[in-house]
């Protein structure tokens, strides 16, 4: 099974390694991790696809907030969220074929934003599942490239994380 | 959290190495353990001239374990510095020492230039990479201005919280730098919030289990001792007629004396311990985290036991076993508001089952022509009113150390049990000396262990520290023997080993050095090597094949205790 967990960290040299190294150091299974800067400098979000059990979430989040340098954990697992994974893939498209490229990419809200003789580049953001059909429909006319950000996630509206809030 | 500093005067100006030092001052240390080199000149420059002790120990391995038997005996934080590179990496094992047993400790290792970090310059190591995963926080600081923050937050770290050792990596510069501006001195940690205080609905929820329960059990570990919680924890034993069985991190946090002691459950615990944890209807953990050599198979762990589990540290419950009720917090905190939800209770059935089993199964060996090594440590609990300071290796000698010496008070056992580091014992009980100077403290160690560290005898020597070094010498390393001949067909591979005449090597380093191998003289050893005014080694040859039971074997449940030749 796979949860979002997110976690506020400062920006401070090592965390991402400390977050890596807790990860690797204790056998968990994680999909993708994200980093970027959020609204205020000194704090980035980190976004992290834990595979496993309930069990295996729980842990991950207490070892996560157990990091000095990580200030807040939250999992989704009982709340509603957003979440977006953004790809940039370079598919085979000889001029025969471009027609029929581009079209998938409108079906599936894509941008063109790149284009040469024998391929061209599809960017496209959504959720995972979304994306995924989007490699099955692609695939028949040749990968060349592909690259994915991993999934990024904010909670929908106002709402409260009934047990982060519980176990503080 | 913030704390912040009195300001009592300007530091621009000053050097980055005084700032460092006036820091280590204002947090009230006493004494700092270590080795100078290089990357620390500027440091020991400082220190030329200070009230603090400064211990040379004679590997930074010793430096780290002597600030680790100085916090356990004492509590307070303890301090090792070395330097850059093979000084730094040394320190390992001792930082991931403290780690395991949640040591309060503060670590400080030198690093090259600022402008030379990355670049493989001479005795330069990654030392924030390497010790991540072995302490509980670290930093680089690379500028005089951030000395003094980085002090503050790591002793608040250490200490706070489930205890751990932080370390500090300083590039030279930093130290020998003077401070542009005025120094940040205040903690910042938006990020470390340690639960101190336990939720009262949860209190209750236990304190309503363990009244329902006929057939309680309080298992105890170290987080007892390092928040001083033996009172209150002995009050609610005895109030509800609870059985405490106490791991090894915890032995002296209930008085072994006591009717209700179960003492040490386990792979080499008592079988009255373990039968009880099999049989009870509830399992009171507090400050201990269900270790592997605790439960034995976990699956079969205390089957019948509703599990209420007490611990600072949150990651703690429910790693290992599902807790019914969950109470995170202080041990002290919690038992304090505990007690007095506790009903009276005599339990008169589950005392006398608990009195059958202890009849039946008591600890015990048999003596004969060679000396017992568990005969040697019933000596030493005797002769020192079972109050002294015990440091010891790691193997069959701290097993017999923990079913022998007869515990009554808290912070007398300073061993590895986490990391079961070989070697700690002589450091350890070195740091344990320098923190109580006047009381006994004597290291029972094993040959193989001793021989780890035995360089550090010399430290003992050079500050007079008059620790008391046992070694139950059987030539072998007993532990693993133990299984080879158990589970391997006594296929004896790599354990048998020619030790050195330990009493000769003492006399050498300018130590006292006793040796015995008949029974007939144990008791004369122990008392002059008790009286003996300076550092002292007493090696004794013991029976050398001689097996720790009962033994829960890897992989089996408590109740399927091996009680060896003697039942």
């Amino acid at each position: 099974m796979k949860h979002v967990i997110t976690a506020l960290v400062q920006n401070t040299p090592g965390v991402l390694a400390h977050v890596s190294g807790m990860i690797a150091a204790r056998g968990f299974n994680i999909d993708s991790l994200v980093v970027g800067r959020t609204e205020e400098p000194e704090l980035s979000r980190m976004t992290v696809v834990v595979v496993g059990d309930d069990q295996t979430l729980e842990q991950v989040r207490k070892q996560l907030e157990k990091i000095v340098t990580i200030v807040r954990v939250r999992d989704f697992k009982e709340i509603d969220y957003v979440e977006r994974d953004l790809m940039l893939v370079r598919v085979s498209a000889a001029p025969e074929k471009r027609a029929e490229v581009v079209e998938l990419a409108n079906l599936f809200r894509g941008r063109i934003v790149d284009v040469a003789r024998q391929s061209l580049t599809v960017e496209l953001s959504g959720p995972e599942a979304k994306l995924e059909a989007f490699i099955d429909m692609v695939r028949p006319y040749g990968i060349r490239e592909l690259a994915r950000t991993g999934i990024i996630a904010v909670q929908r509206g106002e709402q409260r994380n009934k047990k982060s809030e519980q176990e503080g | 959290m913030k704390t912040t500093a009195k300001k009592t005067k300007s530091y621009a100006g000053m050097k980055g190495a005084d700032l460092f030092h006036q820091m280590l001052l204002e947090e009230g240390v006493e004494v700092l353990f270590g080795v100078p080199g290089g990357a620390l000149l500027p440091i020991f420059d400082s220190l030329f001239e200070t009230p603090i002790k400064f211990i040379l120990t004679r590997h930074e391995q010793g430096a780290a374990h002597m600030a680790d038997g100085y916090a356990r005996s004492t509590g307070k934080v303890g301090v090792c510095i070395a330097t850059s590179g093979p000084g730094a990496t040394n320190l390992v094992t001792g930082l991931a020492t403290a780690h395991m047993d949640s040591v309060p400790m503060v670590a400080i290792t030198g690093q090259v230039t600022s402008a030379l970090i990355g670049n493989d310059a001479f005795q330069e190591a990654d030392t924030t990479g390497i010790t991540r995963p072995v302490t509980k926080h670290n930093m680089l600081i690379k500028r005089a201005e951030d000395i003094g923050r980085a002090v503050r937050e790591a002793f608040y770290i250490a200490r706070t919280g489930r205890p751990g050792p932080v370390l500090i990596d300083i590039a030279k510069d930093a130290t020998s730098n003077e401070l542009k501006a005025e120094p940040n001195l205040t903690a910042d940690l938006p990020g470390y919030k340690p639960m101190l205080t336990g939720h009262i609905r949860q209190v209750k929820a236990a304190a309503d289990a363990i009244n329902a329960s006929e057939k309680p059990v309080l298992y105890v570990g170290g987080g007892v001792v390092i928040s001083d919680a033996s009172q209150p924890l002995g009050e609610i034993a005895r109030r509800g007629n609870i059985p405490v069985t106490t791991t090894l991190m915890a032995l002296g946090a209930f008085d072994e004396s006591d009717p209700l002691a179960l003492q040490m459950p386990g792979m080499h615990g008592t079988a009255v311990a373990n039968y009880a944890i099999q049989e009870c209807d509830c399992l009171i953990a507090v400050g201990a985290r269900f270790d592997d050599r605790v439960t034995g198979k976990v699956e079969t762990f205390a089957p019948h036991a509703k599990i209420i589990h007490v611990d600072i540290d949150p990651t703690s419950i429910c790693k290992n076993v599902m807790a019914d009720i969950p109470v995170v917090g202080d041990a002290k905190d919690i038992l304090e508001k505990m007690l007095p939800l506790i009903k009276a209770n005599d339990r008169k059935d589950w005392l006398e089952q608990i009195a059958k089993w202890k009849k039946a199964y008591p600890l015990r060996y048999d003596t004969g022509k060679k000396i017992k090594p568990q005969q040697v440590v019933e000596t030493i609990g005797r002769l020192t009113d079972h109050d002294a300071i015990i440091a010891t290796g790691v193997g069959q000698h701290q097993m017999w150390t923990a079913q022998f010496y007869g515990w009554r008070r808290p912070r007398r056992m300073i061993t590895s049990g986490g990391l079961g580091t070989m070697g700690f014992g002589l450091p350890a009980a070195i740091g344990a000396q320098f923190g109580n100077p006047g009381k006994t403290v004597v290291d029972i160690d094993g040959d193989g262990s001793l021989a780890m560290t035995i360089g550090e005898l010399v430290t003992a020597v050079h500050y007079n520290q008059p620790v008391k070094v046992v070694v139950l010498d059987n030539g072998y390393l007993g532990m693993v023997r133990q299984w080879q001949e158990m589970f391997y067909e006594r296929r004896y591979s790599a354990t048998v080993h020619p030790c050195p005449d330990f009493a000769a090597v003492a006399e050498a380093f300018g130590a006292k050095g006793i040796r015995i191998s008949e029974p007939d003289e144990l008791e004369d050893a122990v008392n002059e090597m008790l009286k003996h005014e300076g550092p002292v080694v007493l090696a004794v040859s013991v029976e050398p094949e001689e097996n720790v039971f009962p033994m829960v074997a890897a992989g089996k449940s408590l109740h399927e205790m091996d009680m060896g030749r003697l039942v």
